[in-house]
Parts: C-alpha cells; sequence; structure tokens
C-alpha cells in the first residue's frame, strides 16, 4: 500500500513536535532525573477525587449535555466572574476534553483557507499545527526576552496584514513563564480593536501568578465580544489526567464550537466533570497551598540558574523557567542533548517551542525541592566541565 | 527573612539541617540560625518529634482518647485542673473543647491495663473531675498529618510532555 498517496498532504506535512523529538531521547533513559514535565506533580486535591468516586457510586456513568453538565457551566461563569472578571453566561460556556480541544475547536471555528493565526512564539506547540491542518497560515512573532518575553503591541500590528483573523495569546506563557502587564494587554487590546481581529487567549495557567492576579484580556472594555478565553483544570487543580477544560467567548462563536464537538467528541467525561464542579467551588485553598509551593521553587531556580552563570529572567508565571544558554557556546539541541548525555538531567530545548527559543532551555519546577537541588547541582556540575574543556 | 516559609519547611521535616534551609530559601546559615532561635525562643516552636506508627514498631503500645467532664475553679476557670492533668507523662495531647466533655486527654501507655490503672488511679481522682470516657485506640490511619497504612501514590508522569 502507498499510505503516503492515502494520507492527506496537510497531516503528512504537519510539524511534528519538537517536545516528542525530545522525548523519544530521554526514553533511552529511564533513570534520568527530569525537569521535562509540562504538569504539576500534586496529586489532584482530594475533596476532587472524593467528589469524582461519589459520582461513580451514584451512577453517574452516561454522557452529559454536548456543553457539559449545567451544574458546572454555571460554576464556570461564577469562577470567571469572581477570578477574572469575566462576564460570561452560562449559554457562553462550556466544556471541553482539556484545553487542547478548546484551542483546536476555536482555531476550526474561524480560521479559514489562506486566514492568517498571529503566534506569538514561544509557546505551546499546538497552535501551528491545528491552524495549517485547518489551511490556515501560521504568522509566528517573537516576544523577545529583553522585554521579559511580554509580546508587545507594536510587533503583532506589524504582522498583521488584510488576511489576518486571529491572535493566539498564552500568558501566562508555557515555556517562558511571561506574564503580560496590564499596560501590555491595553495596548493589545487597542490593536486588536483597530484591526478587527479575533483574540484566542489560552489561559490554562491563570491561576499560576506569583506577583499578584492574572488579568484576561476579555475583561477590558470591549474585549469580551472578540475574545474566547480557554481555561482548564489541569493545571490550576492539577487536573491533567482528567482531561477537563473550558472555552468561554461570544454566545455565535460559543455555539459553532459545540456544533463541531457534538460530532467529534459529543460530550467531556461525566466523571471528571462533577470532580470540576468540586474544584471551582470549594478548592481556592489547595489551589494557593500549590501556587505557594511552586513560589519558593521558581525564586529557587532563577537564583541556582543565575548564580551558575546561565542568565535567567524572573519569570512571574506558570511553572517554567527558561534559562539563555548561549553562553555555552552550544546550540539549544546541543545543551540539553549534552546534558541529558553526560548529567541525566532531562530539560526541554528552547526550539522546541518555536524558531525564537533557539539560545533557550525550558526547565520545569513542577518538581520537589530536593529534586530541583540534585538537578540544579549536575547542571551546575555541567557547566563547570564545559568551562574547563574550553579552557584546555 | 520569611518566618512563615522557615516554618513551613520545619513542619514538614524537622531535620532539615540549616545548610539545606538556607540554600532553598537564599538566605545565610547564620540568618536561618538566628530566626530559628527566634522562633525557639519565642515558643513558636516548641518542639521536635518523630512521626512513629507504632502498630508497625513490634513494641507494646496502646493510645487512648479520653473524655473529661470537670468543674471549673474559681479565678482558674479551667487552667489548674488542666495543668495537673497535662503534668502527667502519660498524657500525649490535651485540648479544653467545646460540647459535652470539657477536655479531650490522649494517653499512651504498653497496655490496655496500664491506661485504664492511670485513668483509675490517677486522673478520676483528681478534685474538680466528675466523670470520664475512656476510648481505647484500635488503629492509626493518619497522625499529625502522615497517612499511615495506605499505599504510597507514586509520580506516575511521563518524563518530557509539552
Amino acid at each position: 500500500m502507498d499510505y503516503d498517496k492515502l494520507l492527506t498532504k496537510r497531516a503528512r506535512e504537519m510539524r511534528p513536535s519538537g517536545i516528542r523529538k525530545f522525548f523519544d531521547l530521554v526514553a533511552e533513559m529511564p533513570e534520568c532525573i527530569s525537569l521535562g514535565v509540562g504538569e504539576p506533580d500534586f496529586q489532584t486535591p482530594w475533596d476532587i477525587r472524593d467528589a469524582a468516586i461519589h459520582s461513580l457510586e451514584r451512577g453517574r456513568t452516561k454522557y452529559t449535555a454536548n456543553a457539559g453538565l449545567k451544574g458546572l457551566r454555571e460554576e464556570i461563569c461564577r469562577y470567571m466572574h469572581r477570578k477574572y472578571n469575566i462576564p460570561a453566561q452560562v449559554n457562553e460556556v462550556f466544556v471541553t476534553v482539556g484545553g487542547s480541544e478548546a484551542i483546536d475547536l476555536a482555531i476550526r471555528a474561524l480560521v479559514e483557507e489562506g486566514d492568517e493565526v498571529i503566534i506569538c512564539e514561544p509557546c505551546y506547540v499546538s497552535y501551528e499545527p491545528i491552524t495549517t491542518l485547518t489551511g490556515g497560515v501560521p504568522v509566528h512573532i517573537a516576544a523577545r526576552e529583553e522585554n521579559d518575553f511580554r509580546v508587545q503591541a507594536d510587533e503583532i500590528e506589524a504582522a498583521i496584514t488584510p488576511r489576518t483573523k486571529m491572535l493566539v495569546l498564552a500568558y501566562p506563557n508555557n515555556p517562558t513563564g511571561a506574564v503580560l502587564r496590564h499596560e501590555d494587554l491595553e495596548a493589545i487590546a487597542e490593536v486588536v480593536k483597530r484591526h478587527d481581529l479575533i483574540v484566542l487567549s489560552d489561559e490554562i495557567y491563570a491561576e499560576l501568578v506569583y506577583n499578584g492576579r492574572h488579568e484576561s484580556i476579555a475583561s477590558l472594555p470591549g474585549m469580551y465580544e472578540r475574545t474566547i478565553t480557554i481555561n482548564g483544570f489541569s493545571k490550576a487543580f492539577s487536573m491533567t489526567g482528567w482531561r477537563l477544560g473550558y472555552a468561554v467567548g461570544p454566545k455565535p462563536i460559543i455555539d459553532i464550537m459545540i456544533k463541531i464537538h457534538q460530532s467529534c467528541i459529543m460530550a467531556a467525561p461525566t466523571t471528571s466533570q462533577y470532580a470540576g464542579i468540586v474544584a471551582l467551588r470549594d478548592c481556592d485553598d489547595d489551589v494557593e497551598h500549590m501556587r505557594r509551593e511552586y513560589d519558593i521553587r521558581r525564586k529557587f531556580c532563577v537564583r541556582k540558574l543565575n548564580e551558575m552563570g546561565l542568565h535567567t529572567f524572573e519569570p512571574f508565571g506558570a511553572f517554567y523557567v527558561f534559562p539563555d544558554i548561549s553562553s555555552s557556546g552550544m546550540s539549544s539541541d546541543e545543551f540539553c542533548e549534552k546534558l541529558l548525555e553526560r548529567k541525566h538531567v532531562a530539560i526541554v530545548p528552547g526550539t522546541a517551542f518555536g524558531a525564537c527559543g533557539e539560545g533557550f532551555a525550558r526547565i520545569s519546577y513542577a518538581y520537589s525541592i530536593d529534586h530541583l537541588r540534585e538537578a540544579m547541582k549536575r547542571i551546575e556540575e555541567f557547566l563547570k566541565e564545559l568551562k574547563e574543556e574550553q579552557n584546555s | 527573612m520569611n518566618g512563615m516559609l522557615l516554618l513551613h519547611y520545619l513542619e514538614k521535616d524537622a531535620r532539615r539541617s540549616v545548610t539545606d534551609l538556607a540554600d532553598i530559601l537564599g538566605e545565610s546559615e547564620k540568618d536561618i540560625q538566628s530566626q530559628i532561635r527566634y522562633l525557639e525562643d519565642n515558643k513558636i516552636i516548641v518542639g521536635y518529634h518523630t512521626v512513629i506508627n507504632w502498630d508497625r514498631a513490634n513494641n507494646d503500645h496502646v493510645d487512648a482518647i479520653i473524655e473529661v467532664s470537670a468543674k471549673p475553679e474559681r479565678d482558674s476557670g479551667y487552667d489548674k485542673i488542666a495543668e495537673r492533668i497535662a503534668k502527667f507523662p502519660e498524657v500525649t495531647d490535651m485540648y479544653l473543647m467545646s460540647g459535652k466533655s470539657e477536655f479531650f486527654v490522649s494517653v499512651s501507655g504498653r497496655t490496655m491495663r496500664e491506661v485504664s490503672d492511670f485513668v483509675g488511679q490517677k486522673l478520676a481522682p483528681i478534685d474538680g473531675v466528675q466523670a470520664t470516657v475512656t476510648c481505647f485506640v484500635l488503629k492509626t490511619y493518619k497522625r499529625d498529618g502522615v497517612l499511615m497504612e495506605f499505599e504510597q501514590e507514586e509520580d506516575d508522569r511521563q518524563l518530557v510532555t509539552p
């Protein structure tokens, strides 16, 4: 069989995930110390797990409504309002299989052949492949380190053409940990309104901000009507395996997203949805506990990396630091591969998150402090050895 | 220095060395030491204990929780009588409670006989103690925030994820 003839050109030409390549390398070294994960190390809070067990005991094992349990959608509305000042109504919210599904649906609902989607990199890996699958054209712009990886409104505006349809914003950012300031959001909102764009705002890390509170672009004047806010339970409540997320936005867009969702997913997992209600309603303290713990580790990593000579800007969100490794004289790929090979420490090359990640690496601090200390010790030894080799 | 952070780490693991704490919190060892001394001097840190699962220690050990009804005294309220009870070495924890009885008293001993002797011969005869209800612990599931008998939850994350 000539499978290449069978498989669609778009699917075949989708850029493979840079993370995948590194994952395969690391998989050959299972005893390594990994700092490579994009998911929390905490267990899902017991209240949430207990709610899931209870729902199973009561026999809640059938499909829910396509858009999700009404109780959960109401809870999402309350949560969006009290946390992010987003005035969503129940029919402007629906429940997805993780934030990833919501990203997919939002792009499929809005992007047509030739439509340009501005993607601020470095960023999470799925926006570009989904855009190309729909026939859209990804337009990359680079957030720069000198701006603490906060994309600037003029950089966005410079990339806008008559075909530009959507702007993808993903802050707090994976992999840099950057957060946008109020003035950044205001300036970006002006540009977006002026050029009549739609914003896909992926706010999956919104609970993990360490210098105040997350601000949603949808809460700015005139922005709700042109923003799809994506959020979920994975990072805030440590529920990655539950596959539960949601999208919030203007009803006409949400309705179309639900229509696609009906055909490809039907409904998010019922057990997870019952658990999600408890997460949003009762777990503020658990979230705060995790946030405090991450904050200690964040400060620890930034300090250690800077002390050992890897310039690292202080990120105020998510659970990643993004050190500049260019002083090693190596590319990101080389640096990470050598570190893995010699010291058995896995970190992810910045290039996995876009070409502008060259010269950087993503370090996740979703690990115990003792795990982080051991890893930092090894990275420091690695740098010392490199220096000695260069000097000899 | 953030004293709460220090407490947070010491509460979880009292054996953390000063060197470790200094490294984690980014402070000098001298500052950590003087902060710990401050916390001890002000009775914010009042002791360092080991949490033991006695059920597994192959050692005769019995815990009991005793509800004690008591009469308050003029001027001192419950504090005097509480002191008389709390000072017995058999008493491991003691609280003044709202509800039916005045005190909850945790008692440890080697055998049930030893614990009941303590209640009958020392605790109940104290002036002001009006009644006691002794509940023996059959099995300990959780102590001081530490789960005892359950399977550990492993970190089953993939090594690298987006």
